[in-house]
């Protein structure tokens, strides 16, 4: 079914590869990305002479930088997919929740809801990671709270229709606690259009991520990530444009292939869901 | 750093940070109210003065963005539903998946390196002419312009499937007309609802791109603030954005009432604080006029 969409296709072999430079990259690269070699200064790309590590270049240090993009791929993509899971599973949760029980939790759940999706959520990071210290934890947990609203609207709003149907007033009429029911008979209804969301949410909060380390706020040196790569690389712009352009570069191809697979996963896991799931979007925008 | 311990309980003193951590959230509570955000720390000059400031940079920008997004994906987005999988349909994918996946300091970087270093065309940063504002401006156009681009296409090729299209068609009406004229009418609703929630989220972009290219609007304000500390400005800012978003769905509210009077939305509900309903009173007559009381009430005689 996947070979059918030969973009989707690509998307998900070039996510493996950097699934793969995320759990081993370290491991393998980590001496590499660090031994500064200051004779390969801003060395240029495309120099086949060289070993494999530097045809994208060198850094101001010297350091090769293919290495340290791979090595760079480790905290980005953890600390996305930590945000990811934790606002899926607490958003998912408190949606639940907010479907399934009385009006009062349902009013309280949404309004704090409201609240975070009131204020951008990039100022809303950029002010917590301010008061907190701007550590890898910290900036999961501050992209997981601007997240939660997402899932928890998404998930809240399948449930209200969910909860109507006949095989879950079936299972309240034979008995089925109200614990069971959620978990076996609405959650599994739920769980791909979530899925789905959550597909086109790590790109997101990628792109929230970059975007705080570019700034200075987020992960701190001497970690790396491929956004404060690209901050590293902005006073050398007019002489050397390739230290910000090749992280910038993978960050677009992981962001593209993931709103790629979303898209795909959209079709295939459930055709006849798909005009809820446009709807959705639209309301959380 | 090496401030000589007078000087720092000087300064201490003038900006009350002497008193328990209570009286001074009380004190700022109170000055609140009268619309008083405190001095700036750093500028001993009123914190709103410098938010307002900011703001008005920032609201500009946002706003030429804004309106030129919107004009822009109601006539591609448009164009792109008439033609499904057409030329135009296949650039709006493209436009909304660069939208969604380029991550905008990135553009920025290049497109300074492209235009402003490479050709000379345009500035790298400041304000002061009109060929400042037109590399912010795109940079800042393209993620919502891929979203509502989207929403344009979606709602458009409901709109041309409905059967008030087909009898415009069937009396002869040319495409043009049909397009802009009757589909697009009714197209627009979600448009406008997005374009709320896109805004505030404009203000994610503005943090960057105005530190990027130094442009002295709020989202850079606050940065800069945050980085030196100076925490009136910060809660100021923090205050004016929320109450600027706040106006704005309540705009966004009206407008969605006058032009959907079906959709039952009532604009002020965000002003009313909903009192928890209680239980009929016990005394069938006592009850406040306008409910359905009992017809042989005492206050309906």
């Amino acid at each position: 079914m996947l070979w059918a969409d030969k973009f989707a296709f690509v998307s998900v072999i070039f996510l493996l590869l950097i699934l793969f430079c995320a759990v081993f990259g370290p491991m393998l690269l980590e001496d590499v990305a660090t031994k500064q070699n200051l004779r390969g200064r801003n060395a240029p790309p495309f120099d086949f002479s060289k070993n494999w590590v530097y045809w994208l270049g060198g850094d101001a240090l010297g350091r090769p930088l293919l290495a340290r993009i791979v090595v760079a791929s480790q905290n980005t993509i953890f600390v996305a997919a930590g945000a990811v899971f934790f606002s899926l599973a607490i958003g998912t949760a408190l949606g639940l929740i907010a479907g399934y029980t009385t009006r009062t939790w349902s009013q309280v759940i949404m309004r704090l809801a409201d609240i975070i999706m009131s204020f951008p959520s990039l100022l809303l990071a950029v002010i917590v990671l301010f008061m907190l210290e701007s550590s890898v934890f910290n900036l999961v947990v501050v992209l997981a709270i601007t997240r939660i609203p997402v899932y928890l609207r998404t998930a809240r709003a399948e449930t209200l229709e969910v909860r109507e149907r006949m095989f879950v007033q079936a299972a309240r009429v034979m008995g089925a606690s109200t614990k069971r029911i959620i978990f076996r008979h609405i959650l599994p209804v739920v769980f791909p259009t979530l899925i789905t969301i959550a597909t086109l949410d790590f790109a997101f909060v990628m792109l929230a991520e970059s975007s705080l380390s570019f700034l200075g706020i987020g992960i701190q040196p001497p970690e790396i990530t491929w956004g404060l790569m690209v901050a590293q690389g902005r006073p050398y712009l007019t002489t050397a444009w390739w230290l910000s352009f090749w992280p910038g570069l993978v960050i677009i191809l992981t962001t593209l292939s993931l709103n790629l697979v979303s898209h795909w996963m959209r079709t295939a896991l459930d055709p006849a869901q798909r005009w809820r799931l446009e709807n959705v979007r639209k309301k959380n925008g | 750093m090496d401030a000589s311990e007078e000087s720092r309980n000087q300064f201490r003193e003038i900006h009350g940070l002497n008193d328990p951590l209570f009286v001074q959230f009380l004190s700022y509570m109170a000055d609140l109210v009268r619309l008083d955000f405190g001095d700036s720390i750093r500028r001993s000059e009123p914190a709103i003065d410098v938010v307002l400031r900011g703001f008005a940079w920032t609201l500009q920008l946002a706003v030429i963005t804004m309106s030129l997004v919107v004009v822009f994906a109601i006539i591609l987005g448009s164009l792109a539903a008439f033609h499904v999988g057409g030329v135009f349909d296949r650039l709006a994918t493209f436009f909304s998946l660069i939208g969604s996946s380029a991550p905008d300091f990135w553009i920025a970087i290049v497109a300074i390196v492209i235009f402003s270093v490479n050709l000379g065309w345009f500035p790298t940063s400041g304000t002061g002419t009109v060929w400042h504002w037109v590399m912010p401006i795109s940079v800042l156009f393209i993620r919502p312009f891929g979203l509502i681009l989207q929403i344009v296409r979606g709602s458009m090729i409901t709109a041309l499937g409905s059967a008030y299209v087909k009898t415009a068609r069937a009396k002869g009406v040319g495409n043009r007309p049909i397009i802009f004229v009757h589909a697009l009418r009714n197209a627009l609703l979600p448009v406008i609802t997005v374009i709320g929630d896109q805004a505030a989220a404009l203000l994610n972009g503005a943090v960057v791109i105005e530190s990027i290219f130094g442009f002295p609007g709020i989202g850079k304000l606050m940065i800069n603030s945050i980085l030196q500390r100076d925490f009136t400005v910060v809660m100021a800012a923090i205050m004016v954005t929320a109450l600027a978003i706040f106006l704005m769905n309540l705009v966004i509210d009206i407008l969605y009432s006058i032009l959907d009077p079906e959709s039952g939305i009532d604009p002020w509900h965000r002003l009313t604080f909903r009192l928890p309903t209680f239980p009929p009173h016990p005394i069938p007559w006592f009850r406040p006029c306008g409910c359905s009381g009992p017809i042989n009430s005492p206050l309906s005689r």
